[in-house]
């Protein structure tokens, strides 16, 4: 197995998670509480990477980040190097594909506050943010894991948007689905195979915690 | 009834298919296959589908049941792994073409690649110079060889970025995310790259001749057709289109 892939590819997705915990949490809160007509439209957008085609979002990625785009050419007077086909890109690429995985989970788990708590809270002389603080997020302390949690693996598992704007740079943008891919088709089923597996029981691991903080202890089954 | 109309909608969709050609091609001739193809199928009436990639990423799909008809290579190794495999056809075999590499570098990087040749690639306006994944595309190991050969691969290993096949790696220096390129020379010549920028051939002798074969593959139901469009892309109008777009027969100058 491609350890260096391996490594890389485990240390990009816990910079995702961490980065979308600090964004996802504001967005979050603001989706659950702010009431706006045009809200939707807002959660429309969030939503888009769960049905948009990787490639797609890549392809945007790539002409945002790209040496010809303001963004691009803004970033590369700040750091002396362009966006694409380094790991900062590969970053600001994950983070974007992953955001849906932790925003919704977050939001989900904000919305089954009980509202009686809030403004018990609030009468009791809380602002909202205390409220928030030492009410919301431990209440939702289940849906923040399955976020944090659901982020980082499907960062683990990204294909497509790398695919488009990593550039297969051993050590900085080869991540381990790139190597997977790679290994067949040079044809190395037996390195593929280890990886794949590898991979597999992680991907496991992740859902069994997704599950296992979500579960309701005093079900008997399955159904309840 | 409609039962009965979809079923002759699939009847008549499964014939379609019987009758069509499909065509795993490297890459590098994503820029002149279809336009021969399209000269066939004027002519001949036949269909012809393309599907383009790495020969190693083809190869592999092959290899696992993808069901084509004929494979055009960047390479000999590749059909002849095959032929090897009892997958193709040793008879049928039949180099087409010898490809070129380029070093191309976009308008607007200042750098006058014609003169330089190969040291364009230490100046310090080239961040990243995009080739093809050596690991299953021939064009990417082409260029490995020629960046050794011309003794610069140490240098300038760090900027290099792979493409998923010669293909990508054209996209990764025409979008201007690389600045300069190796690639091939049927895509510097491609009406989509031919005004946006500048190249220089890499001497022949730097990288192990790209000898291009096509070979028709043992699983193919279309034996007859296969090698009848075969035929028209070794004849006189295939061959010239494959020379308008830098392909020659033998590794001579172009």
């Amino acid at each position: 197995m491609n350890l260096e892939a391996f490594w890389l590819t485990v240390r990009l997705a816990m910079i995702v998670a961490v980065l979308l915990m600090a964004f996802g949490i504001p967005i979050a809160y603001w989706i659950t509480y702010y009431r706006w007509r045009w809200k939707f439209l807002v959660e429309a957008v969030i939503a888009l990477p769960i049905v948009l085609p990787p490639t797609v979002l890549g392809l945007y990625v790539l002409m945002a980040l790209g040496t010809r785009s303001p963004i691009g050419r803004y970033w590369e007077s700040l750091t002396g190097h362009p966006l694409a086909f380094t790991f900062e890109g590969l970053i600001v690429g994950s983070v974007l594909y992953s955001l849906p995985f932790a925003v919704q989970p977050f939001a989900a788990a904000f919305s089954t506050v009980d509202p009686k708590l809030l403004r018990a809270s609030a009468s009791l002389g809380q602002s909202p943010t205390q409220t928030f603080r030492r009410i919301v997020l431990p209440l939702s302390k289940a849906g923040l894991v399955t976020g944090f949690v659901l982020s980082f693996a499907h960062t683990l598992g990204e294909f497509g948007v790398v695919l488009m704007i990593g550039g297969n740079i051993p050590g900085v943008t080869r991540t381990i689905s790139i190597d997977i891919y790679d290994q067949v088709q040079a044809g190395n089923y037996s390195s593929a195979n280890q990886t794949a597996l590898v991979l597999l029981i992680i991907s496991f691991l992740v859902l069994s915690v997704v599950y296992g903080v979500n579960r309701r202890v005093w079900a008997v089954g399955p159904w309840k | 009834m409609f039962l009965r109309i979809s079923l002759v909608a699939l009847l008549l969709s499964i014939c379609a298919s019987a009758q069509e050609i499909t065509v795993a091609a490297a890459a590098d001739l994503s820029t002149a296959l279809p336009e021969i193809v399209a000269n066939y199928t004027k002519q001949s009436g036949q269909t012809v589908k393309l599907s383009f990639g790495s020969s190693g990423n083809l190869t592999t799909q092959i290899e696992n049941g993808a069901p084509f008809d004929v494979f055009f290579s960047a390479d000999e190794s590749y059909p002849a792994q095959l032929i090897e495999k009892g997958l193709a056809d040793k008879e049928s075999l039949y180099r087409y073409a010898v490809g070129r590499l380029v070093l191309w570098v976009p308008n607007d990087v200042q750098l006058d690649v014609q003169k330089l040749g190969v040291k364009a690639l230490l100046d310090p306006a080239v961040k990243k110079i995009a080739i093809a994944n050596p690991l299953h595309a021939p064009y990417g190991r082409a260029a490995e060889a020629a960046l050794k050969h011309l003794g610069v691969y140490d240098q300038i290993s760090a900027k290099l970025v792979l493409g998923e096949n010669i293909s990508q790696a054209a996209q990764f220096v025409e979008s201007g995310n690389a600045q300069a390129g190796l690639i091939a020379l049927s895509h510097a010549l491609s009406p989509s790259l031919k005004d946006k920028g500048h190249y220089w051939t890499v001497p022949l002798d730097a990288y192990p001749t790209l000898n291009q074969a096509a070979v028709v593959l043992s699983k193919s139901k279309q034996q007859a057709a296969t090698r009848k469009f075969l035929d028209f892309v070794r004849g006189p109008e295939g061959t010239s289109l494959l020379k308008s777009y830098g392909f020659s027969l033998s590794a001579e100058k172009p």
